[in-house]
């Protein structure tokens, strides 16, 4: 059952969660920004901004990183998979670097090394704790056909 | 990161309990999502036995995804109601980098996790990390 290195289709969920969660923040806020202040009062502008087309782009991927968070935590430790989580930030503060050209300060790449060094160390670890196999799954969900 | 309206920044303690409050309510969602996710088994497996339709039943027919989604929604809105009164550039950076350590935490505790010193290095650096990115 636990097994240390990841599948290829693991480590492309892992990727996911880290690269969904930042772009879909990313665009709710390009979204948000460009829309006119939204006052509690009219709390119809605020469903009618969920059709606009940065913010269902937004919506959607972070759609897509709550399933891929989901499936990596029915195979992976928590304190695996949330160092892939914060990576996301990496990625995005690359890309916005070298594909945006905005300047990055010295103290943003002092948090880039460090999430880069700590994403290596959990890494190179098992995914999931090792476990007897004592109790039986709690639901019947299916036979465990495939030896790992 | 500055904002057009700076709100009268709260005192140190109600900060504080703001800030707790988003961290302490967002560990008990990840947590107890985690929790569901291990009881359910491999998403992968029961997706190629059932199909999407039967992991998509599988994880909401789970009691305890319901009360991780919960928490996680409590904590979402605790950061709603921080932003409120607390600038971004703090609460964001802070909350986020404190939650990592505090999950390491209670994965060990509640989900008895082989949180090994590998694992506790890893969580302080991206911890410092993350408050250094989105400072």
């Amino acid at each position: 059952m636990a097994h240390a290195k990841l599948l290829p289709r693991q480590q492309l969920i892992l990727g996911l969660v880290a690269v969904c969660a930042p772009l879909g923040d990313a665009c709710l806020s390009r979204g948000m920004t460009s829309l006119p202040a939204i006052s509690l009062a009219h709390p119809s502008t605020l469903i009618a901004a969920v059709f606009t087309p940065w913010i269902a782009v937004g919506i959607a991927l972070l759609l897509g990183f709550f399933a891929s968070y989901l499936t990596a935590l029915s195979w992976a430790d928590l304190t695996y998979v949330l160092p892939a989580t914060a990576f996301g930030n990496v990625i995005v503060a690359l890309l916005a670097r070298f594909c945006l050209h905005e300047p990055i300060s010295m103290q943003r790449w002092a948090g880039i090394v460090l999430i880069t060094v700590g994403v290596g160390f959990v890494a190179h670890g098992p995914s999931l704790t090792e476990r007897p196999e004592t109790q039986a799954s709690s639901e019947p969900v299916l036979q465990q056909e495939q030896t790992r | 990161m500055t904002l057009p309206y700076s709100a009268p920044q709260p005192g140190l303690w109600a900060a504080v309990a703001m800030i707790a409050a988003i961290v302490l309510s967002s560990t008990a969602g990840e947590v107890l999502t985690a929790a569901a996710m291990k009881s359910i088994g491999d998403l992968d497996e029961i997706r190629a036995h059932s199909g999407l339709k039967g992991a998509i039943r599988a994880v909401l027919t789970c009691p305890l995804f319901f009360a991780g989604v919960t928490f996680l929604a409590l904590s979402f809105f605790s950061l709603l109601f921080a932003l409120n009164h607390m600038n971004l550039s703090l609460v964001a950076p802070a909350s986020a980098s404190l939650t990592l350590v505090t999950n390491a935490i209670a994965g060990k505790i509640f989900l008895k996790e082989n949180v090994d010193r590998r694992r506790w290095t890893s969580a302080v650096l991206v911890c410092i990390g993350v408050y250094f990115l989105a400072h």
